[in-house]
């Protein structure tokens, strides 16, 4: 007797619909069984995790901060992954757009110049993460290099070219030693959305996105020809699509919304650029596609149970003393179970008696 | 100018140096061979900094409560292998996407060994002894650096010439390298394609966690959340910047673990470089690498397996 993988005659719709759910409902078993092997109550632990949060009025303003750059990044990787391009260097093309953007913002530090600041830094930033992204874009089309491992190596080099400038040039001399620049002038910020809140604009910049990636995708001929050349293709080269132009176009589209995400997390929550502005939310960014099925509206309500998790371990750890660590404990088997149900989707998994199946199987 | 370039020169060619560098680049040469084999496969495992990072955690945690480095190191294979099964399971058993299931291998590795880890940080345990031989050991120069190095060093050595052995001079490397070229034909064969790369992911997580336990047996004496700080990474790259051979993955794992120590000496000569140069350098070479392989073997960069990262459903 064994257990084949075998592709269903047709996707299947049911799974298409409850696989999301499936995954998080196993999840949250996993986790309840976690909790209870560190000696905590599995039902108190989900309840500060995961509803606690969402009846406090600070949390729930905590939860769409973390959620904007991830569903911001998620959304343009979405348009990469629905073609089968492989841009997973979101991360740095998130720093490069921080970077880019604060050049504009530390060159203007404490002159008296006009509002077009922000605006312009909003540019650069997503001009910078677009313009990093094409890089392993333009390495595959004209040498063949895979991008999957271009696009990951810049991560850290953008990593590292950040460290450099606010440690060295940029660094704040006011800033007692301190790694970071000068915190940003007024003009330079992403202004609040309630007075005292971190609650911010870009939040509200992150829902037009999610629209515009989901009109782009439903009901334009460069959407039909994303979703085409994911689905089919061998029908998209017969038809006459560019492949190279689609991997030039998605690279950079997710590039620069990866980068926008980037300064609009430094001129709005943070204030200044400094070497951690993110918990590797351009990796996390990856959970959240999938878990929203590479569907703009899907990424909206998975970024938000994402940053959920982020903000429920925050106050985990305060309340019941459980590690932080608990919360990537949850991503990575979050990330397992989305994955194997989506799986689900296209083959299903078949009992056989082993006389019958080829001797090689 | 002049002075502090002969001054690295003296300290390329000082013993310390290349007793620091051979320490330095062996996690990422033990990490790197398993890897190879995997990738050679057909498998692209990302998760490779998530496996090291377990192997650390758990090989810490096997020596110093059985007070044995060879039980910490076990434990840290079995620690990687036990991850690389998820992966395996995952991407071989249920076609799921490589990149993505290595991507989340990795977070979740870093939290669990954070998790499993947490008991132990604080904690000292003996060093991995260092071989002395009478005689060969005190010899001048080459002494220390031939015959003064603890085990994981002569293994990871030892290790890269087996795989070389058994990519190139055996049946069984054969099958494999044709299961990674072509995972079609290889099962239009009778292959059994899935199962060999199942044991080549499990052996690249042996290796993963062997190079994960290295650090706090041999390198450091203690275990710190987020040791491996990105060698995991550094490996994965190395693999690329070998081009998939394993005589080429000695030179470059060396090479590396040269980078990554200069940076740390180059700061204080003063040469106006800054250390995240140097830090960046091997990233940038693999991203160069790449290119160049690419280019020079024909669009499709026949250097590299060619099913790597493509997912294989027999059908029957």
């Amino acid at each position: 007797m064994q257990l084949v993988l075998e592709r269903r005659p047709e996707r299947s719709a049911t799974i298409a619909i409850t696989s999301p759910l499936i995954a998080i409902a196993l999840t949250l078993v996993t986790m309840g069984i976690l909790f209870a092997i560190l000696g905590k109550n599995p039902i108190t632990a989900l309840d500060v995790y995961f509803i606690e949060p969402l009846i406090d009025p600070y949390s729930l303003a905590e939860i769409a901060v973390k959620a904007t750059p991830l569903v911001m990044i998620g959304v343009g990787l979405a348009l990469c992954y629905i073609a089968n391009i492989w841009n997973i260097g979101a991360e740095g093309q998130f720093l490069v757009g921080a970077v880019c953007g604060s050049w504009l913002a530390v060159r203007t530090n404490g002159t008296d110049v006009g509002p077009w600041v922000l605006p312009a830094m909003l540019f650069l930033g997503a001009l910078g993460g677009a313009l990093y992204a094409l890089i392993p874009a333009i390495c595959r089309v004209r040498f063949g290099a895979s991008e999957i491992l271009t696009s990951l190596m810049l991560v850290y080099v953008a990593y590292y070219g950040m460290d450099y400038l606010v440690r060295g040039p940029w660094r704040d001399p006011k800033g007692l030693n301190f790694p970071t620049t000068a915190p940003f002038d007024p003009v330079a910020t992403v202004p609040s959305l309630i007075e005292g809140s971190r609650l911010h604009a870009g939040t509200i910049g992150v829902l037009i996105v999610v629209m515009l990636v989901a009109v782009l995708l439903g009901r334009t001929i460069m959407g039909f020809e994303i979703r085409l050349v994911g689905a089919a293709p061998k029908a998209a080269r017969f038809s006459g699509f560019d492949a190279d132009r689609l991997v030039l176009f998605t690279f950079a589209v997710s590039g620069a919304l990866a980068g926008l995400a980037g300064i609009i997390e430094v001129a709005g929550p943070i204030g200044y650029l400094q070497p951690d502005i993110s918990p590797g939310y351009g990796f996390t960014a990856i959970i959240v596609a999938f878990l929203g099925r590479l569907n703009p509206i899907g990424i909206l309500i998975a970024g938000l149970f994402l940053a959920l998790t982020f903000i429920g371990g925050e106050n985990a750890e305060i309340a019941m003393k459980v590690p932080l660590d608990l919360t990537k404990v949850f991503q990575g088997i979050l990330l397992f179970y989305v994955l194997a149900c989506d799986s689900m989707i296209v083959y299903r998994i078949r009992l056989i008696s082993s006389r019958r199946a080829p001797a090689h199987a | 100018m002049l002075d502090a370039i002969v001054e690295i020169f003296k300290l390329i060619l000082s013993v310390n140096f290349i007793l620091t560098v051979i320490t330095a680049s062996t996690p990422l040469l033990l990490a790197a061979s398993g890897e190879l084999v995997a990738e050679r496969s057909g498998v692209l495992n990302l998760g490779v900094e998530g496996m090291m990072i377990m192997g650390a955690a758990c090989g810490f945690a096997g020596a110093y409560m059985s007070d044995s480095t060879l039980v910490g190191a076990i434990c840290g294979i079995i620690a990687g292998v036990a991850m690389a099964a998820i992966f395996g399971v995952l991407t071989l058993g249920l076609a799921v996407n490589q990149v993505a299931t290595g991507l989340a291998l990795t977070i979740l590795g870093t939290g669990l060994s954070g998790l499993i880890g947490a008991g132990f940080v604080g904690q000292r345990i003996e060093p991995s002894p260092q071989l002395h031989l009478p005689f060969l050991t005190d010899l001048p120069i080459v002494g220390r650096i031939l015959f003064g190095q603890d085990a994981f060093v002569y293994f990871s050595i030892a290790l890269v010439i087996a795989i070389w052995l058994f990519l190139y001079r055996t049946r069984a490397g054969l099958v494999l390298r044709a299961v990674g070229d072509n995972h079609t034909s290889a099962h239009a064969l009778g292959y059994p394609v899935l199962k060999i790369r199942m044991l080549a992911v499990l052996f690249g997580g042996a290796c993963a966690g062997l190079a994960g336990a290295f650090l706090p047996l041999a390198y450091t004496p203690f275990f710190i959340p987020g040791m491996t700080a990105g060698r995991g990474w550094i490996a994965l790259a190395l693999v690329v910047f070998a081009s998939w051979r394993p005589g080429r993955l000695v030179a470059g794992a060396y090479l590396f673990g040269a980078v990554t120590f200069l940076q740390l000496s180059v700061q204080g000569l003063g040469l106006g470089i800054p250390p995240q140069v140097m830090s960046s350098l091997p990233y940038l070479a693999t991203v160069v690498v790449l290119v160049l392989i690419s280019r020079t073997r024909g669009t499709a960069g026949s250097a590299a397996p060619a099913s790597l990262g493509v997912v294989f459903v027999p059908d029957r």
